[in-house]
């Protein structure tokens, strides 16, 4: 407890930077096992757009050596690693010449305010709903009612999104339907904006929310089943506590530090798991962005997308690497 | 004599299962005098816990009390609401659990957990020095005021049970096996620390085990439990002396010798289903002196002032072995 030893973080900093190494090579090999070569497809557009395209082969060798393959793997390789460092992945191919971080700038706080929104409210209700379902002094309606609304876990979260949009934006218009926020309000830090993305961004968070928390609520369940049957619990009891401080501080507390692992392992998954629903409420996001990268097989913005997601996760992991002996003392900072 | 600290009548402890009820505690009567020690002994699954937990009216489902009294400084425990009760709990009836290297919550500082059952009870926290107190009464450091329960040894851990159960003066404390955890030495240990703290405080007790000459030291009196019910009360003395009831003779007999080898009095279990005891003694069906009128009811009648027992034979049975 306390402070944080060096050694242990320079440990985890090493794992941390291994971790991101090997995933941004592993998402740099995959796509050059593709047979397509990115220069024709930006070639084939061209040709679409103006409907012919003389000397090709010169246009072709330009265009590679603007997006770098013409140079011998090993070297595309280390400028791809160097680049990642500073988050340059180059110029997007679908929309040449636009380079990808930009795409990313504008993409990525979309996506995280939705997603750490998202990640909270599910998270908090999920665990709080497993623990419901365990604890005796539960009303009794919660032990009939949330089993029941576990079927949302089974619904891909593309129709719970389609079947809140029909509820709440088509017939109820409670919710705008589609976008990040409204035409008619400045974005910037206004008060008029602010309340807009919150606005236009509840609706896509629950389409999140209600297909996720059914999640953290079957493992919050299991686990407050094995506490509950720890002697310190019974103790608990016995002291006289009073109940709800006992769901608390002797249930909840103990239960809850698997699931905070889980958490960050989750939010590298979530932002995947978020391009469908970004896709149908139009939100300017990561999701919708890697989305459109695929349909147009843009290598780029692919990458530069599953780095930032890859990093994201890893930071995440770290974080909670170092914040875990402070939820959990019997958990010490050591070596390694 | 006074009116006792608590009384327990007719108290009935069944497990439903699909086949009918276990009878895990089954009719059991005692007094606890003001400042006794009252000793239950009986082999695993005699019921003993399970008595206790119906005092402290922690059963848990499929469990249920079944029916019976308890009466703790002239008041009905059970017939008390769930908050009320809370309400007396470890104030007047606290608990020495049985497996106290679990018994402590990991995520919470020892002194945390003995300031957060004195804040509910008294509606203020303990100050430092009251801690202290309560640990030097154990013999624990002050060291470990800081400490989480991990970092604690088995005989610590059970020593800040005992000290976070009588941090309230209890009336009556129950030490549910409190020592048999622990090792040999440490269990010495911390059974002398448990008489120092009782004979302090002159709190009652019931003391609940196996290990017969631990309760010769630490007890008043005996209580024999077997298959859920009590078979026999007698003060140590006179139990150890002249055990009135078959059973008891054999636990007795069963500690072991150091000058001298016998075999093993106790070769099996409790042998009837539970759920299905036989018709009259409870013990009919291991017990060597067995005869026509065993399968009458044998309700506790008094053998001697002070020595109560459920056998018929108990007069023409005196001083036989078993």
């Amino acid at each position: 407890m306390g402070r944080i030893p060096r050694k242990y973080l320079i440990n985890r900093l090493i794992t941390l930077a291994l971790t991101v190494l090997i995933a941004a090579s592993m998402i740099w090999v995959i796509p050059r096992l593709s047979p397509v070569d990115p220069a024709e497809i930006a070639l084939g557009r061209m040709a679409s757009g103006a409907g012919a395209v003389a000397n090709a082969e010169e246009i072709l060798a330009q265009l590679r050596a603007q997006m770098g393959i013409d140079q011998p793997l090993i070297v595309q390789y280390f400028k791809y690693l160097k680049g990642a460092l500073v988050f340059d992945f180059g110029l997007s191919t679908a929309t040449f010449p636009t380079p990808v971080s930009a795409l990313i700038a504008q993409a990525l706080p979309w996506t995280l305010g939705l997603m750490i929104l998202s990640l909270v409210i599910t998270f908090v209700i999920g665990n709080l709903l497993g623990a419901l379902m365990v604890w005796d002094h539960s009303p009794k309606l919660a032990k009939v009612a949330i089993p029941a609304a576990m079927v949302f876990t089974s619904i891909p979260p593309i129709l719970s999104g389609l079947l809140l949009m029909w509820i709440f934006a088509a017939k109820l218009r409670w919710f705008p339907l589609t976008g990040a926020y409204g035409l008619t309000v400045d974005p910037g830090w206004n008060w008029a904006f602010v309340q807009s993305v919150l606005h236009h961004g509840f609706l896509p968070a629950m389409a999140i929310v209600i297909v996720t928390f059914g999640f953290w609520a079957l493992g919050m369940r299991g686990l407050m089943i094995t506490v509950q049957g720890e002697d310190y619990v019974k103790l608990a009891e016995a002291k006289g506590l009073k109940p709800r401080y006992i769901l608390y501080r002797y249930m909840i507390r103990n239960a809850i530090l698997p699931q905070i692992t889980a958490f960050a392992l989750k939010i590298g998954l979530l932002i995947a798991g978020q391009v469908l629903v970004e896709r149908i409420f139009a939100y300017n996001g990561m999701g919708k962005l890697l989305y459109d990268a695929i349909l147009d097989q843009d290598f780029p913005v692919i990458q530069g997308v599953s780095y930032v997601i890859i990093l994201i996760t890893a930071l995440s992991v770290f974080i909670v690497d170092l914040i875990y002996p402070f939820i959990d003392p019997r958990i010490r900072h050591e070596g390694g | 004599m006074s009116e006792p600290v608590l009384s327990v009548r007719g108290l009935k402890v069944y497990y439903a299962t699909p086949d009918g009820d276990v009878l895990a505690t089954d009719d059991i009567s005692f007094d606890l005098e003001r400042g006794e020690t009252l000793g239950l002994v009986g082999e695993s699954g005699s019921g003993k816990t399970t008595a206790t937990s119906g005092i402290l009216r922690m059963v848990s489902s499929p469990g249920r009390i079944a029916g019976g009294r308890v009466t703790l400084d002239g008041e009905d425990m059970i017939a008390l609401s769930d908050e009320e009760f809370r309400k007396r709990r470890w104030s007047k009836l606290a608990l020495i659990p049985q497996g106290a290297m679990n018994s402590l919550n990991p995520t919470m500082k020892i002194s945390a957990q003995i300031a957060d059952v004195v804040r509910t009870h008294t509606g203020a926290a303990p100050d430092r020095a009251r801690v202290l107190e309560l640990f030097q009464m154990v013999g624990l450091p002050e060291r470990i005021y800081e400490m989480y329960p991990h970092e604690l040894s088995g005989g610590m851990k059970q020593r800040v049970c005992i000290a976070m159960a009588v941090a309230l003066n209890p009336t009556v404390i129950i030490a549910d096996e409190a020592t048999s955890a622990l090792d040999v030495v440490v269990q010495r240990v911390v059974a002398q620390t448990l008489a120092k703290v009782r004979d302090a405080l002159g709190v009652s007790m019931i003391m609940i085990g196996h290990d017969m000459g631990l309760m010769a030291q630490m007890v008043d009196r005996i209580a024999v439990m077997y298959a859920g019910k009590i078979v026999e009360i007698a003060p140590v003395a006179d139990m150890f002396a002249r055990p009135g009831h078959p059973y008891s003779k054999i636990l007795i007999e069963s500690v072991p010798s150091l000058t001298e080898r016998r075999p093993m009095k106790i070769t099996e279990g409790i042998t009837h289903d539970p759920r299905n005891p036989p018709e009259g003694c409870i013990f009919q069906l291991r017990c060597p002196h067995v005869n026509d009128g065993c399968t009458k009811p044998q309700p506790m009648r008094e053998l001697r002032p002070g020595q109560t027992v459920a056998c018929h034979r108990a007069e023409e049975l005196e001083g036989a072995h078993v």
